[in-house]
């Protein structure tokens, strides 16, 4: 089972990450973005973080991921806010008020938030998004965290060929083609920190 | 009176497009218009705040409708009408922006309800250029 505790060392995970990263995000968002993708993701992480301590009192999974949803909307300021922001608060939802959460019922509710990023949106898998990551790393969370990190990173890879047909990118056509998505590569991140604190938890 | 909010990525945007919609609605009782442009530290972006805020701003119970320009100006009142988080009645209009505006502003400043407005604005998709 799963606590808050859980949860909260997975939001410190990612912020970690994304800080590590921010740097090669902004890069790859460079040819076929506005390059700011790393410095709004550090920049909203950071204020997960901070949010996270300054209410320690949340003792359930649920309202942690909701209050790192609305605080990614809140600080974010580019589109990966509102999307990453609903992905966590929709499973923040779907998870409700438990104190524990088994992993399938994790999965469940990862898979609700990846549905409504997608229904935000309106994209699909191969429109060159953080669905992209997203979709293939959740599917494979029922094999076990690293293999949903795995595939994450996978299909953060795969987008490297495709056209962009959502965002700014998508303005650029085929000159869109040949470069890694800069949201899928943090949604591998996100995922990637997930599993790092699971096996970390499972090993105790 | 329905109020209107504009959410572009850019302040100067959304506050250009505020005063144009509004000189052209005068000449009697102008609809309550708030401008809801860049993120709140003055960059180019959008920002859940100043959306929620401007939103309050301009309800005065009739209902508040929405337009947005590009990518995250979309998503995020998106996200926040998912969430309730915005007056009740408030509505994203599907239109385009410059138009859109002004047809909204036009509309609401009449008295009209919600709907009408809504219709307004996306009705400024179908006035071709070409």
């Amino acid at each position: 089972m799963r606590d808050a505790d859980f949860f909260r060392r997975w939001m410190a995970a990612a912020a970690a990450s994304v800080e590590r990263e921010a740097d090669r995000l902004t890069e790859l968002d460079s040819p076929i973005g506005d390059a700011d993708h790393g410095s709004n993701l550090r920049r909203g992480f950071a204020a997960v973080a901070a949010a996270l301590e300054a209410e320690p009192v949340s003792a359930a999974p649920g309202p942690v991921l909701q209050l790192a949803g609305r605080t990614l909307i809140s600080t974010v300021g580019g589109a990966s806010g509102p999307l990453y922001g609903t992905l966590l608060r929709r499973t923040g939802k779907a998870l409700g008020a438990s104190a524990e959460v088994s992993d399938a019922e994790l999965r469940a509710a990862l898979s609700e938030g990846v549905g409504a990023v997608a229904q935000l949106g309106g994209a699909v898998p191969g429109d060159k998004t953080m669905l992209d990551a997203l979709e293939p790393g959740v599917a494979a969370l029922g094999t076990s965290y690293r293999a949903a990190a795995s595939a994450a990173e996978n299909g953060a890879l795969a987008t490297v060929p495709m056209r962009a047909r959502k965002g700014r990118a998508s303005y650029l056509g085929e000159r869109s083609v040949g470069h890694q998505d800069p949201g899928a590569t943090s949604s591998a991140l996100l995922l990637a920190a997930l599993a790092d604190v699971a096996e970390s938890a499972d090993a105790r | 009176m329905v109020g209107v909010v504009l959410v572009s990525h850019s302040a100067r945007v959304a506050e250009a497009v505020a005063e144009l919609a509004r000189e052209l609605a005068a000449g009697g009782p102008v609809a309550p218009v708030a401008a809801a442009g860049g993120t709140a530290v003055g960059g180019l972006g959008t920002s859940a705040e100043r959306i929620v805020a401007a939103a309050r701003e301009v309800d005065r119970g009739a209902g508040v409708a929405l337009l947005a320009d590009l990518g995250s100006s979309v998503l995020t009142v998106k996200a926040l009408l998912m969430e309730d988080e915005l007056p009740q009645g408030s509505r994203l209009l599907d239109a385009p922006f410059v138009e859109g505006a002004v047809a909204a502003v036009v509309t609401a400043s009449t008295g009209a309800p919600l709907a009408a407005v809504e219709a307004a604005a996306a009705e400024a998709y179908t006035y071709r250029k070409t």
